[in-house]
């Protein structure tokens, strides 16, 4: 049945809006640091939706007047190397990074949850290609793969989310093959197969909706993951070109100041990346908990 | 034994050929015309056809794919365009400097990860326990160029203790005498303690960084199956026949806690390996990561082909080795096999 199989507190389909609000009201009120890094997760969406706005400088405009200042009350985080505003650029590139860390995440989600899903539902040759896939890319060390993809591709923001998405997908099909192989045999699936619904319709409509609140713990688990991958690979300049605003191309460009003692300029996009991996880490984990408490560590 | 090991590398040999297939496919697939990307852009019509040949790209994919196997198997990575090298010359004499960093950064990791993840467990609540549960989520949030600029900027700029981020020696030291190209073993071999310590403080900081990005998936892989061993029946059985603690944690507990450590160590690999390319930018470390870098700058495109698959192979090797460690700790393993 159903019941027997769902974890425990798992999403069940609330009725419209007052149902949600409920349902996350319990989800922060169950943990304090979830709840904190929930309010961090929204300043981060505020940023990334409305950065350009707020920002007190043009992010792009170089004053050469004020080149390397250190953090003022007029420049938060201080200026580059070319007068730039480094809190500006740190706020506008909020919304670069999130775009790619989301687009990477919902891309592995459609390629590894769906593939995974119907691995584990039909098993046979489906299972077998599935997992050579997943197996020739945990081959990798995943970082030095994603170089090897980006650099094969062409150096754009694109391939920087679609390798990102491909190392990925290992964790993500194993995951949903390992939760709809148990679920293949469930009562529902059986109920709907003998109501006339085909494969398809049973694996998209009843398995996948089931087995969707682990697949969104492993998505908040991972954003944090496709953002330091992604700041990583433009660290060694992949993907992002100078002279656009994003933390690790920042990171880079700050990089050489560093010895001569002008941390600012490398510090505030670094700590601006680690806060945003640290609040996706701690969502994650914080979801875990509520959907499946028995992987609590 | 042996018959486990042989089972081993007979499942690590389809990683292997995915690996050579997943190369082959990277190198077929630069944007646009392979040929005339290695005819230069100055390149005529003729010229590029007549690379084209040379290079086997008018032949169909399965051909190309053969004759790139017969290249791996003689060796052949191609030519670096930068350092006009061939590219398996190349990576056979920055691997080592990789290779030194990377093991030490381990070995500083696990130092401090297994202690700190038996404290944790054994005193569940206290502050080892907190600073546990603080390391394991801090250190995964921490890009590790970051962690790096951090440590160059407070040990070398403030506090003046730390060399120059500038590779594996001094300028005004020289090499030791090659002979398993790691500077600390040479050193030691040519007995010239000042070049010993000389490449001791350079890999001291980059080290660290590797060690702090790896810190985390140990200590709590440590801390987790200690607490799952020491509630087990055959370490209470222990404690009830009298014996000490400290024989207790360390003989019966330890040993069996440390089986799924072993396995994660796969997973820090993957990831030190790859954080391995990013330290060496960030301390301009003379290897296989900075190669790769080097190379994706000049848009060099064989080194990058030459570096994925060394990696890759590595990394494959690494885990063949951490299969076969598996059956050395547990002996159930061995049975089954």
């Amino acid at each position: 049945m159903s019941d027997t199989t769902a974890p425990v507190g798992a999403a069940r389909p609330a009725s419209g809006i007052a149902g949600l609000l409920r349902h996350t009201k319990y989800v922060l009120s169950e943990n304090p640091i979830t709840a904190f890094a929930f309010g961090l997760f929204l300043l981060i969406v505020v940023a990334a939706l409305f950065g350009p706005w707020i920002v007190p400088y043009d992010p792009y405009a170089s004053n050469t007047a004020m080149a390397l200042k250190p953090p003022s009350a007029a420049h938060w985080f201080g200026t580059d190397q070319l007068g730039r505003d480094i809190f500006s650029r740190v706020v506008v590139a909020t919304q670069l990074d999130f775009f790619i860390a989301v687009s990477s995440v919902a891309l592995v989600f459609l390629m590894g949850g769906l593939a995974g899903v119907a691995a584990g539902f039909f098993g046979g040759w489906t299972d077998r290609v599935v997992g050579r896939i997943a197996d020739t890319i945990m081959a990798f060390p995943l970082f030095v793969l994603a170089m090897g993809i980006v650099a094969a591709l062409g150096n754009t923001v694109e391939n920087i989310i679609l390798a990102t998405a491909i190392v990925n997908f290992p964790l993500y099909a194993r995951i949903a093959r390992a939760e709809a192989n148990v679920r293949r045999e469930a009562g529902f699936v059986m109920a709907a197969r003998l109501s006339g619904n085909g494969d398809a319709r049973i694996v998209l409509t009843h398995v996948l909706p089931n087995i969707m609140p682990i697949m969104v713990v492993q998505m908040s688990l991972t954003m944090g993951y496709a953002i330091l991958n992604a700041a990583g690979l433009s660290f060694i300049g992949l993907g992002v070109r100078p002279p656009t605003a994003e933390w690790g191309i920042m990171v880079a460009e700050g990089a050489a100041f560093m010895v001569s003692g002008e941390w600012w300029i490398a510090f505030f996009p670094g700590a601006a990346l680690m806060v945003a991996v640290f609040c996706f880490n701690l969502l994650g984990d914080g979801l875990r908990d509520i959907v499946d408490p028995q992987r609590r560590t | 034994m042996l018959r486990m090991i042989l089972k081993r590398l007979m499942i690590a040999v389809p990683s292997l050929i995915g690996v050579v297939i997943v190369t082959f496919l990277l190198t077929r697939a630069l944007p646009g015309d392979p040929a005339a990307y290695f005819a230069g852009p100055a390149a005529t019509q003729q010229a590029i056809e007549e690379i084209r040949i040379k290079l086997g790209l008018d032949q169909p994919l399965i051909v190309q794919f053969g004759r790139y196997v017969q290249d791996l198997a003689r060796g052949d990575l191609g030519m670096s365009l930068t350092t006009g090298q061939p590219v398996a010359t190349d990576i056979r004499a920055r691997l080592p400097a990789s290779a030194e960093l990377t093991l030490l950064g381990l070995m500083v990791s696990m130092l401090i990860a297994i202690p700190l993840g038996i404290l944790a467990a054994t005193r569940p609540g206290s502050l080892a326990d907190h600073a546990c549960r603080v390391i394991a989520t801090a250190g995964v949030s921490l890009p590790v160029f970051f962690t790096g600029l951090i440590l160059v900027y407070v040990f070398y700029y403030l506090l003046g203790i730390a060399p120059a981020p500038l590779g594996r020696l001094d300028t005004f030291l020289s090499a030791p005498p090659q002979v398993t190209g790691f500077y600390t073993i040479d050193s030691l071999i040519a007995g010239d303690p000042e070049v010993f310590f000389g490449s001791i403080k350079q890999l001291l900081l980059p080290a660290l960084t590797l060690a702090i990005f790896s810190l985390a998936p140990i200590a709590r892989m440590t801390r987790a199956s200690m607490l799952a061993v020491l509630a087990s029946d055959f370490v209470r059985t222990a404690r009830a026949s009298g014996l000490s603690p400290a024989t207790v944690i360390v003989t019966y507990a330890f040993r069996n806690a440390m089986i799924p450590v072993v396995t994660t160590l796969g997973m820090v690999f993957s990831f030190l390996l790859g954080a391995n390319v990013l330290v060496e930018k960030v301390f301009a470390w003379p290897g296989i990561g900075s190669y790769a870098v080097e190379a994706l700058v000049a848009s060099d495109f064989a080194p990058l082909q030459g570096f994925v698959l060394t990696m890759a192979v590595m990394y494959v090797g690494l885990n063949l080795l951490i299969d076969i460690l598996y059956g050395v700790i547990d002996p159930r393993v061995r049975i089954e096999a």
